[in-house]
């Protein structure tokens, strides 16, 4: 074997597999084993499985109208799946997450309908305020050293109480009122809740935003010096420190980029309708967590992938809404949820220590 | 060999350092020095204050007194960055390496290469696949697979790793602390030498350890350390591996042990 070896590495695939490095002794590993110690193999298992099972329970379930709405579904966690997967490699939690989603929709529809004539004006604002909140957590959390966990059920709770009391004291109600009457409301509504039609079968705009954030944090995570550092920072940040790594920086950046996810939720939220209930987004922050668990996020941090959390996210699309196909009461869904979260995670830890026993 | 490398600048010098946390006095009046091509052994018992002088060393505590110099220039490096910058990298020992990385992001984990412009900045991962197998190689270390996370490796091509990983980003003072402490006699064995290829190489090497055995192995000079004070500053040539031991050992504390243990023996 010799240094140059590798050179003929292809530089396209954006997985960790090996590149063409000639070495007798690597014949051992098998490409089912390569497989095997990818993050999110025990969530496309679990796919699979539910989708069968559906497929076969549910007439209904495989009629492209069907699963359009499973993807539509699938997509509005997605979408705050793929930032929560990415703080989670981070080793961190955002029980915030949930509530932010309804912040940011309320932030816009008041800002729009009290100060301006325009709604993108309103979007701009929030967009700001909601980075904002997420880089409050992000220095909360760097400056202050205490858990995660503490400070962002401190900002959940807060943002659940200010999202009541702002509506309530300036609108007069728990929900806002409607902007649909107000300008760029039409092409703001096509941006963040259009439906598309390709070839006949129709498809929400938020599945184009969950692809391109799947695609963006892929990226990021595997090919750029942040998702090194994500890596790191998730798996041992004291190391990361001592190599020089920002982790202050890296873990503000990722809460930061919870915010953008919430940012494009709530828009969503807001311009699927005209108003919003201030009572939204409560208890979906577990959602989040438990699709980029199901993905193969390690609880710990330091292991996981975005494709993962949009499969785990998938799965949560397909059950939520399989149980309507199939028309059982929809009171189930949650006892599937947290099974499927149980299944999901012993299959990932045992999958795990299989990849990592080869040698 | 001593008297010209004197007439250098050493490379890291300390005088005097003393260090504070609150009321504890964790290092008084300790002094070290480190030439390029050398290896100085810092020696001391548990609490004996070797951590706290590392810790300086490596930019993640500053010294409250004394003085501090890097190739003849004071300074006080406030970050481990800012220490890596000027050439002074650490290799600790337990928190090296990110265990569920694989080898080839940890090896270059905070100082990655890039290309491409602007947003399309990206990891240059092919170059890095490629230097970490041959740097590793060069080292002696030929790895089936540098994707495999580092974690799976032993203890002691870990340290390897780590050390091979600051020789290959310029360092000219590399700190290494207890790399043989957890490990086992022929792994230990593995790290002195690479040790001492990076000596070779003509790096200063700080060497912290509590075995004088392995430290008179490499050593070229031993400071040695006691409840946060010097108690012997020595070269090679001034000390026997058994006065090292017995001075490490407390000297007279030794004696009276000794005693106590032969007394038991029938």
């Amino acid at each position: 074997m010799t240094a140059a070896a590798p050179a003929s590495a292809p530089e396209t695939a954006p997985d960790r597999k090996p590149g063409a490095q000639t070495d007798e002794r690597l014949l051992k590993t098998s490409p089912v084993k390569r497989l095997l110690g990818r993050p999110e193999l025990g969530s496309v298992v679990g796919a699979l499985a539910v989708f069968l099972f559906f497929s076969i329970v549910a007439d209904s379930f495989l009629r492209a109208a069907s699963l359009s709405t499973v993807l539509y579904a699938a997509s509005t966690i997605g979408i705050m799946a793929v930032p929560v997967a990415l703080l989670m490699i981070g080793g961190e939690f955002d029980l915030s997450a949930g509530a932010l989603v309804t912040s940011s929709a309320l932030v816009s529809s008041m800002f729009s309908y009290r100060m301006t004539a325009d709604v993108w004006v309103g979007v701009g604002v929030s967009l700001l305020v909601t980075l904002g909140i997420g880089a409050f957590n992000g220095i909360m959390l760097t400056r202050t050293r205490l858990p995660s966990f503490i400070v962002t059920l401190g900002t959940f709770l807060m943002l659940a109480g200010l999202n009541l009391g702002f509506t309530k004291l300036i609108s007069g109600t728990v929900s806002t009122k409607s902007i649909s009457d107000m300008d760029g409301f039409s092409s703001a509504r096509a941006v963040f809740a259009s439906t598309l039609n390709a070839g006949g079968v129709s498809v929400k705009i938020t599945v184009l935003w969950w692809f391109a954030l799947v695609a963006l944090a892929s990226w990021i995570l595997l090919r750029t010096r942040a998702g090194n550092w994500i890596f790191a920072v998730g798996g041992n940040k004291d190391a990361a420190r001592a190599l020089g790594v920002p982790v202050a920086r890296t873990r503000t950046g990722l809460y930061m980029g919870v915010a953008l996810g919430a940012w494009i939720s709530g828009q969503h939220l807001l311009f699927s309708y005209d108003a919003v209930q201030s009572g939204e987004g409560v208890g979906n922050e577990l959602i989040y967590i438990i699709a980029a668990v199901i993905g193969g996020c390690l609880i710990t941090g330091g292991y996981g992938s975005a494709v993962g959390s949009a499969v785990g996210a998938f799965i949560f699309g397909m059950t939520s809404k399989g149980i309507v196909f199939a028309q059982w009461n929809p009171d189930w869904f949650k006892f599937f949820l947290g099974a499927m979260l149980l299944l999901a995670t012993l299959l990932n830890a045992w999958v795990r220590k299989r990849a990592e026993a080869t040698t | 060999m001593t008297s010209d490398v004197k007439e250098r600048t050493a490379l890291v010098e300390l005088k005097d350092i003393s260090k504070r946390y609150g009321t504890i006095r964790a290092l008084e009046g300790v002094g070290l020095e480190v030439h390029g091509g050398e290896i100085t052994c810092v020696l001391g018992d548990n609490g004996a204050g070797k951590s706290t002088l590392i810790k300086i060393v490596a930019g993640l505590h500053r010294h409250d007194g004394g003085t501090f110099r890097i190739e003849g220039e004071e300074c006080r490096p406030a970050s481990p960055r800012e220490a890596l910058d000027r050439g002074i990298a650490t290799v600790y020992q337990d928190l090296a390496v990110v265990p569920l990385m694989p080898v080839w992001r940890n090896f270059f984990l905070g100082s990655e290469p890039r290309r491409g412009v602007g947003p399309f900045k990206r990891l240059d991962v092919d170059f890095m696949r490629r230097t970490t197998h041959a740097e590793l190689l060069r080292m002696g270390i030929d790895l089936r697979d540098v994707d495999q996370p580092i974690g799976t490796l032993s203890g002691g091509e870990r340290q390897c790793v780590a050390i091979a990983r600051a020789v290959y980003f310029g360092a000219k003072v590399l700190v290494l602390d207890e790399p043989t402490a957890a490990l086992g006699v022929k792994q230990s064995g593995v790290v002195l030498k690479y040790v001492a290829s990076a000596r070779d190489q003509g790096l200063g090497v700080v060497f912290i350890t509590h075995n004088p055995h392995h430290a008179y192995l490499v050593g070229d000079r031993f400071v040695l350390l006691k409840r946060g004070t010097m108690v012997g500053s020595h070269t090679r040539e001034e000390i026997t591996l058994e006065e090292l031991t017995r001075e490490m050992a407390g000297g007279n504390e030794l004696d009276d042990l000794r005693h106590e243990l032969e007394h038991r023996a029938p």
